[in-house]
């Protein structure tokens, strides 16, 4: 596992642990900076941003429960195209179950809902966490990953649509004369929200390391 | 990145057999899920497509409490058809409480500044006019072209658009015409949105393509679109409760 975790006490860590490093010390999106094509491309609203990450986390769940199931049977040879086997399948599950809720949040989500399947974190947490570790530690570990990916959007897709649209979750927050600045919404306005937050979580380790 | 570490440590090798095996096995059982899933959300999600575009063709030609479906034969004449196939040429015929005929709900598509926009629009027999547009599908620009969707002065074109036919029916006597955003001085004039100019303008051209098309020969036919007799329950769609 990672050496650079901030909780090197032991080898062993507990459920907790491997649950909150994907919250904030091993942050797919600010810390490893992973999946960047959803990340940009459907945070422009919150809804979105919450929609998009929670698909992620039902394939992330799933695929890393399957790939810990099959980890002594798999040979390893093989192991990269049962993943992605794995994981494409649930992707298009997760598109047809969109698809079936709401016809407006397929139209939304558009093609990044298949894009999960190229999302780096999935295929990153079955060959480095799942292929390794029981069924209990691989679905700690992708709740949290998912959670810290869903937190992630949401931190990208709030700011751009308030900046943006002037509202969140589709509430207006200001009133009828703000001049909404529309760049937020287009891909400049997820490059610079998401450089924002990556300069705030460098701030943060930087001060932590001086501190301590 | 440290946990991502590909190096393959030196295990036995597996035999190809085994590997084969494990494969085709994943790829099966991961291709029957798949068909499950399919089978299963299919009638839901043609049903919740059919709801919204019952939806909108109640939405573009306000006073309508029932639709039918309408395609167009081959020698020219409209007949009726159920839910079948859907990819057919096909016309929303939108009727009041009595059963007349008000007016058409017609699709129509074009390319837009990203992707192909599709459209639908009511047209009223009455006033010989489109009295309401919605977008079914695109995918313009967050923030610019997606205003045609909700800009208020831009719907408020197709409050009452008109298309009147010249006097041998067989052609509108103006084809519908975009002007920029404010320029509006003819009721066939479509005034489009600053900033969104390439969609509104697509818009406008698709409108006007499809009108073209099919206003008159829906004014030749218009009585194909009655209705044979005020049956009880024989609407396919009825729009009630």
């Amino acid at each position: 596992m990672a050496t650079d975790t901030p909780v090197p006490e032991s080898q062993k860590t507990t459920g907790t642990d491997e649950f909150m490093k994907g919250l904030w010390s091993q942050n797919p999106v600010f810390v490893y900076v992973l999946g960047m094509c959803p990340v940009l491309a459907v945070s422009n609203t919150a809804v979105n941003a919450l929609a998009m990450g929670l698909a992620t986390t039902f394939v992330l769940l799933m695929s890393n429960l399957v790939v810990s199931l099959l980890r002594r049977v798999v040979p390893r040879e093989v192991r990269i195209v049962t993943f992605i086997l794995v994981i494409a399948t649930f992707v298009t599950v997760v598109d047809y179950l969109i698809h079936a809720i709401s016809l407006d949040l397929h139209r939304a989500l558009g093609a990044f809902i298949s894009l999960i399947v190229v999302n780096c974190l999935i295929l990153g947490r079955a060959e480095a966490f799942a292929s390794k570790h029981s069924i209990d530690r691989s679905l700690l570990d992708a709740l949290g990953m998912g959670v810290g990916f869903t937190l992630a959007l949401l931190s990208l897709g709030s700011v751009r649509e308030v900046m943006g649209s002037g509202s969140l979750f589709g509430f207006q927050i200001f009133g009828e004369r703000y001049q909404e600045w529309v760049l937020m919404l287009l891909p400049p306005g997820g490059f610079f929200t998401l450089a924002g937050w990556l300069l705030f979580f460098n701030w943060r380790q930087t001060r932590g390391k001086e501190m301590s | 990145m440290s946990d991502l570490e590909l190096i393959t440590p030196p295990s036995p090798a597996a035999s190809p057999m085994r590997m084969y095996a494990v494969v085709m096995s994943v790829g099966v059982t991961c291709a029957i899920a798949i068909v499950a899933v399919y089978e299963t959300t299919r009638p839901m999600i043609a049903r919740s497509k059919r709801d919204a575009l019952q939806r909108a063709v109640l939405d573009v030609l306000p006073g309508a409490v029932r639709t039918e479906q309408f395609r167009l034969r081959p020698d020219g004449r409209f007949e009726q058809h159920g839910d079948g196939d859907e990819r057919q040429a096909t016309v929303h015929a939108a009727y009041d409480e009595q059963g007349r005929v008000l007016g058409l709900a017609i699709e129509a598509e074009g390319m837009g500044y990203q992707d192909t926009i599709r459209v639908l629009y009511g047209y009223s027999f009455q006033d010989r006019a489109i009295i309401g547009m919605r977008i079914l599908d695109s995918r313009e620009t967050p923030g610019l072209g997606d205003r045609a969707e909700t800009d208020a002065a831009f719907q408020q074109n197709f409050r009452r658009l008109s298309v009147r036919l010249a006097p041998d029916g067989s052609e509108p006597a103006h084809p519908l015409e975009f002007v920029k955003a404010g320029q509006k001085r003819f009721p066939w004039q479509i005034d489009g949105i600053s900033g969104a100019t390439i969609t509104t303008r697509a818009i406008a051209s698709m409108l006007r393509q499809s009108t073209t098309r099919w206003i008159p020969i829906a004014e030749r036919r218009r009585s194909d679109f009655d209705l044979p007799s005020p049956r009880a329950g024989s609407g396919s769609t009825e729009n009630g409760d």
